[in-house]
């Protein structure tokens, strides 16, 4: 329950100005909570004394049970005038789809955006049952500040059994803002998630680079919240909907509670480039390339084949290549039907941001190289000087008569 | 100016194995180091402390005793001072108990600071759910993958040039706030001998869990809200075929034939 410390309260209408729920009003110089208030933390965040304070005590366990549904955060990317929901959104709700059956409950995405949001029809042929949208002119872009108090608060008023967010960036950011916020227990970067004979959400991730995995169980707070790896869970064929189920939820947002503001952005990628998240063809380059200018190679043969280049950690380390184009755990995680990595020993970072990846066809003059393990084809040998000779073929074939 | 850098000392990952007998980790000679983002959010720091040289830096760790070691490189690279949070009450800690830990000690041990610094993800756990953890219950604004600061309106405000999907961005907060730091222009700098010799002059405090004002059953495993069931080893994939390419022309033979009975050309 919030509580206001009346002795440091000023009255300085702050709270009232800043809470999305007309909760608190100023009487007699002093803030007063009212039975609106959602405990979303607006106020405590923005109380420039330090007067107001939540406790969140845990759940006792008889009340877990309380807590039903699956919930996913429907997170949206800017695409031409209009905000829909990424991929991953698609994953999470082919995934979700099969816990929220094994609970015998409902599955529901939650939105925010503004005027642009678009494209929700689409979670329902994707395993949705209801879409809960949040609509907001300060909500056209993902801000941490008022993403984390919007989906606390709708978490506070629906008690879902379980919340899973993408591990993007920003998912990675606004699941432990939130897991702070309500005192919930949180999983990184899932892999693998499945509801054991309690019910308890059991969370498998990698750990130790992906040396090892791990299996994790939130048991006493609820919802069990999880960030999911994108790329990792198939996504299931869209069904025709059975019923399209879109709920608003009502909020009144200030500008006061964003406490970042962007500057500028560069995108360091060209225009309608395929990122190398989505590409089905990729070819990677690492340390066995030897120089810069030899990405020229790489490049080629990736055009040759209608797909994008990507690198590893060492060449973006080496400002070879943008961050963006990053693969492994601590860049990103690729699921192309087909990966060639050339120069690549194969580091197990690495690996295991490929492993979803169709077809795997590794170049390298090491035997040893790590990459062979998990490769389709390997050949060892020079690949600065196999490359031209495999773009020549490439090229001779395709103007071949078939 | 103060700026605190929090900072995990992590095994060197590559060697670290699951024994398939017992399912546990196999630690014996895995050697630790400072994780190499809590290097470069200690760089950039520093980088801060060159521009303002009245800047003080503390560098925090919760650790076992052991991660003196790391806490003793930041030192050598050129932080002021020291605080290692260690005590068995501390042990099994997720990264809820974690960061409630690491702001206490901030509040209560530190006070005042206006800048938190911490590496973007541990290369152990790789969570990267500490640092916007510590900003939420701090009540303090976070920005996530910083390569680059500036420090604008006479240190009031700060400017953190930041990796996204699709390139940079540049984003604005007023301090104090928390930046996680990414690789970005960043090197792991060498002491030298004079830094070493020196840091062994400087302040490296230990702080036990009696130092801090919160309930014991709130640290470690106890104040955990996650809790690990299991560990195995990774499914590994079977390998394909290997070929020799000393003739690189039929090596690129065989490569056109895969993919070409693959139906990619």
């Amino acid at each position: 329950m919030l509580t206001v410390d009346r002795d440091k309260c000023t009255g300085c209408n702050i709270c009232e100005k800043v809470c999305p729920f007309g909760a608190i009003v100023v009487v007699d110089g002093k803030a007063q909570v009212q039975d609106t208030c959602t405990l979303c933390g607006a106020c405590v965040t923005s109380c420039p004394v330090g007067a107001l304070s939540i406790e969140r005590g845990q759940i006792p366990l008889d009340e877990l049970g309380a807590f039903s549904g699956v919930f996913v955060w429907g997170e949206c990317e800017h695409r031409a005038e209009t905000l829909i929901p990424k991929k991953v959104v698609k994953e999470l709700l082919s995934q979700g789809r099969l816990l929220a059956d094994k609970l015998r409950q409902d599955l529901t995405v939650i939105t925010l955006g503004d005027h642009r949001l678009t494209g929700l029809d689409s979670l329902f042929a994707h395993g949705a049952d209801r879409v809960i949208r949040c609509q907001h002119k300060l909500l056209g872009r993902y801000e941490p500040d008022s993403f984390t108090l919007v989906i606390s608060a709708i978490i506070t008023k629906y008690m879902p059994a379980v919340f899973l967010f993408g591990a993007t960036p920003n998912g990675r950011e606004l699941a432990p803002r939130i897991a702070a916020r309500l005192r919930l227990g949180l999983t990184a970067d899932c892999t693998g998630l499945d509801i054991d004979e309690d019910g308890q959400l059991v969370q498998t991730r990698p750990a130790f680079g992906g040396n090892i995995m791990a299996s994790i169980v939130s048991p006493f707070t609820r919802p069990q919240m999880a960030t999911v790896r994108p790329n990792v869970f198939p996504l299931a064929q869209p069904n025709k909907p059975k019923k399209i189920r879109i709920q608003d939820f009502q909020i009144s947002l200030s500008k006061a509670l964003i406490r970042t503001k962007k500057v500028a952005t560069h995108r360091l990628e060209a225009d309608g480039e395929a990122s190398i998240e989505e590409a089905d063809v990729i070819v990677s380059a690492g340390r066995g390339c030897a120089n810069k200018e030899n990405l020229s190679l790489i490049q080629e043969l990736a055009s040759a084949l209608g797909g994008v280049v990507a690198g590893s950690r060492a060449i973006v380390e080496l400002d070879w290549l943008p961050h963006t184009k990053q693969v492994g755990q601590s860049g990103l995680t690729v699921a192309p039907q087909l990966y060639i990595a050339i120069g690549i020993s194969g580091a197990i970072q690495h690996l295991v941001g490929i492993s979803s990846a169709r077809t795997i066809i590794a170049i390298n003059n090491d035997p040893e190289a790590p990459i062979f393990k998990v490769a389709d084809l390997g050949i060892v040998g020079d690949a600065l000087e196999i490359l031209p000779a495999f773009i020549r073929e490439l090229k001779n074939r395709s103007s071949a008569p078939k | 100016m103060k700026i605190i850098v929090c900072i995990k000392q992590v095994p060197e990952i590559a060697d670290v194995q699951i024994d398939p007998e017992t399912g546990t980790l196999i630690r014996e000679g895995v050697d630790s180091i400072l994780n190499p983002f809590c290097e470069y959010a200690v760089e950039m720091a520093l980088r801060i402390k060159r521009q303002h040289p009245e800047t003080e830096t503390v560098a925090m760790s919760m650790g076992p005793f052991q991660a003196k070691a790391a806490l003793m490189r930041c030192l050598e690279m050129g932080i002021d001072r020291a605080v290692l949070l260690a005590d068995k009450k501390f042990a099994g800690a997720d990264t809820w108990a974690t960061a409630l830990t690491l702001a206490e000690a901030i509040r209560t041990i530190e006070g005042r600071f206006d800048l938190i610094l911490v590496g973007k993800q541990a290369i152990d756990g790789d969570t990267a759910q500490v640092g916007p953890e510590i900003s939420e219950i701090l009540g303090i604004p976070e920005i996530i993958y910083g390569v680059g600061l500036e420090l604008r309106n006479n240190k009031k405000k700060i400017r953190v040039t930041r990796e996204i999907e699709t390139g940079n961005e540049i984003v604005e907060t007023k301090l104090p706030c928390l930046v996680s730091v990414s690789k970005g222009p960043m090197i792991r700098s060498i002491s030298s001998f004079q830094e070493i010799l020196d840091a062994r002059n400087k302040e490296l405090r230990l702080v036990t869990a009696d130092d801090l004002t919160i309930d014991a059953h709130k640290l470690g495993l106890k104040g955990s809200f996650t809790q690990v069931v299991k560990i195995f080893p990774p499914r590994v994939k079977k390998q394909g075929e290997i070929f020799d390419g000393s003739d690189a022309q039929a090596a690129a033979h065989k490569l056109t034939d895969l993919l070409s009975s693959r139906r990619f050309i």
